[in-house]
């Protein structure tokens, strides 16, 4: 996480066929920003996020990591800049937890079962970081659905990417392994990592994130801090429900 | 010693439990090739094969040993690991574990372009020409089916359009059998529809073993991406796996590797599901530490059902496909019910 890292997009526009998917989304992610990426299902958050990767091509606008086109890295390359945690994350195996955080050293040249020194230590510190070091030599089939979200989130730290685009890394998670998967993301932000983080629970993002990026229909509504862009109005625009926001406290009411 | 190190320590016994696998299933395929070679119609004593083994002992043990088993059995090792090899492969590939060459229809189209170049007499042109004809069917079948993965995440679907490519395969075949003009070309075609090392030469095994070996480099040098693809295709391709490359790699691996398999030996099916799937416990489940050792345990198998085969009384010798049928297909139905259970 030592080098500062960017990943930046401008008037970016997916299409799916004859039906648009982003469209002219801008935003940059840098160094030390918790963004929280929101809207209903549907808006294109998952769509925004593979575009920024240059995992679909886009039909205006572009993606940069680091300056680059995001599409003309390659897998590797944008594999050691950015982390990617999908929305969802099969296992096909039931490996060790040991190698499914290895994988993430993929783009190292990581093999399993024969870790160089750089990776088993990269290995060892997310193991570490992310509390499993008494479940490291577990097949993943024995492990909870918490215990899971904690190793994919350790699979993405051992990667050692400055920057993080995570897809609803919360879903299904009980509220306590939400805040402990949202702690180390943001204990990777205090140290200097961005992290786009896309997320449902509009309270618990306002909590965590530096900025909020708002989407609706394909376009992004607004981006900047919780402070500023949390309101009554916002959230019956983007959600379409009522609710109060009170110094920072947001209580739903029902649907508009 | 520090946890992290006890746990690096640890990593350094895997790396060395993996050898350990691989030379014990080394020295367990050796001696059963030993074995094929001692037994048979006529027994040899140990110390005459040997003897043949080094070029010195009577003539006719060195006929027998050099010229009939040895090569045979070679040929029934070379196959079993091809197809164990394959299966591991594309049971990576796929993230499934009742993908196979055979039930993917790939050992049955690459039988089938083998029976064609046959019965249009165009191997008369090149002795290379039925491995390359057998080799063309199955990369038309892994390409047809890798092509179907891309719009497809249900391997059900890619299961069935196995069994489609195989009845047609067969259908196609049978069709041939039926317009065979004499009974020589007859027997050829069952050859090929049923499997068999018997009467195999080194010849043959020389016409196979580049195309094997090719096959083999791409699939075990490719095998870092099958372990990656554990994670499913988006997050593999987000550590870093070039998803395009991986699949075309391992397609054109499979289809070379069983393609050559088939021109030796025809169609044998299931042991490229039940060797990988024994293998598996014992590497973790990672798909690349499983190819070495699953490529093993497919030959040595194919060799010892080989001796089987020679040894059964029957008036007529089996077919060594047909013995890998009548003990892999159960096997794959218990490990499909299996799965049920476990996945669903």
């Amino acid at each position: 996480m030592s080098e500062p890292a960017s990943l930046e997009v401008r008037d970016l526009s997916l299409n799916a066929g004859a039906a648009a998917l982003v469209r002219g989304a801008s935003f940059r992610l840098g160094s030390g920003a918790f963004v929280a990426l929101l809207g209903p299902n549907g808006a294109g958050k998952t769509s925004l996020i593979r575009g920024a990767l240059g995992l679909i091509k886009p039909s205006a606008g572009w993606a940069r990591i680091d300056g680059r086109e995001a599409a003309t890295l390659s897998p590797a390359q944008r594999a050691r800049r950015v982390a990617y945690l999908p929305q969802r994350r099969p296992l096909a195996w039931p490996n060790r937890v040991r190698d499914v955080v290895a994988l993430g050293r993929f783009a190292h040249g990581a093999a399993l079962g024969r870790l160089g020194a750089a990776d088993a230590a990269a290995v060892d510190r997310a193991i570490a970081a992310c509390g499993l070091a008494d479940l490291a030599e577990r097949r993943t089939d024995t492990l909870s659905g918490g215990e899971l979200a904690r190793v994919h989130s350790a699979r993405v730290f051992a990667s050692g990417a400055p920057l993080l685009i995570a897809d609803e890394p919360t879903a299904a998670l009980d509220p306590r392994r939400q805040f402990e998967i949202l702690d180390l993301i943001r204990s990777f932000t205090a140290q200097g990592g961005g992290a786009l983080v896309a997320l449902h629970d509009v309270p618990l993002a306002a909590r965590y994130a530096t900025r909020m990026i708002w989407m609706k229909e394909g376009r992004i509504l607004a981006d900047g801090p919780p402070e500023e862009t949390v309101t009554a109005e916002r959230l019956r625009a983007v959600y379409g429900v009522r609710a109060l926001v009170e110094e920072g406290r947001i209580t739903f009411l029902g649907a508009a | 010693m520090t946890a992290a190190e006890e746990r690096r320590a640890g990593g350094a016994e895997i790396g060395g439990r993996d050898r350990a696998l691989i030379a014990g299933l080394s020295a367990a395929t050796l001696a059963a090739v030993f074995c094929a070679c001692l037994l048979g119609s006529t027994p040899l004593a140990p110390s005459r094969v040997l003897g043949a083994f080094f070029g010195v002992g009577a003539p006719g043990d060195l006929v027998v040993v050099w010229s009939i088993r040895l090569p045979r059995a070679a040929a029934a090792f070379l196959v079993g690991a091809a197809l164990g090899l394959s299966g591991a492969a594309l049971q990576g590939l796929l993230r499934n574990p009742l993908a196979e060459p055979g039930v993917l229809g790939v050992s049955a189209c690459a039988s089938l372009a083998a029976t064609l170049s046959l019965a249009f007499g165009i191997v008369a042109f090149s002795p290379w020409a039925l491995p390359i004809a057998a080799i063309l069917g199955a990369l038309a079948a892994t390409g047809l089916i890798a092509a179907a993965a891309l719009r497809t995440a249900s391997v059900v679907t890619l299961i069935l359009i196995g069994v489609g490519l195989s009845s047609f395969a067969g259908a196609a075949m049978t069709l041939l059998l039926n317009l065979a003009p004499n009974p020589f070309s007859l027997a050829d075609l069952v050859n090929w529809m049923l499997g068999s090392v018997a009467n195999r030469s080194f010849e043959d095994i020389a016409l196979a073993a580049p195309f094997m070996a090719l096959g083999a480099a791409l699939l075990i040098g490719s095998g870092r991406g099958l372990s990656a693809l554990t994670l499913g295709e988006e997050a593999a391709s987000g550590v870093g796996l070039d998803l395009k490359r991986q699949r075309i790699v391992t397609v054109i691996g499979a289809g070379l590797a069983t393609g050559a398999a088939v021109a030796l030996a025809g169609a044998i099916g299931f042991v490229g599901i039940v060797a990988p799937h024994l293998v598996r416990p014992w590497v973790d489940h990672d798909p690349a530490r499983s190819l070495i050792p699953a490529a093993l345990l497919a030959g040595l198998i194919l060799v010892l059902a080989d001796i089987g085969v020679r040894l059964a009384p029957t008036a007529q010798e089996l077919k060594l496909g047909v013995v890998a049928a009548l003990i892999g297909a159960p096997a794959f139905v218990w490990i499909a019910m299996a799965r049920r259970a476990a996945y669903e």
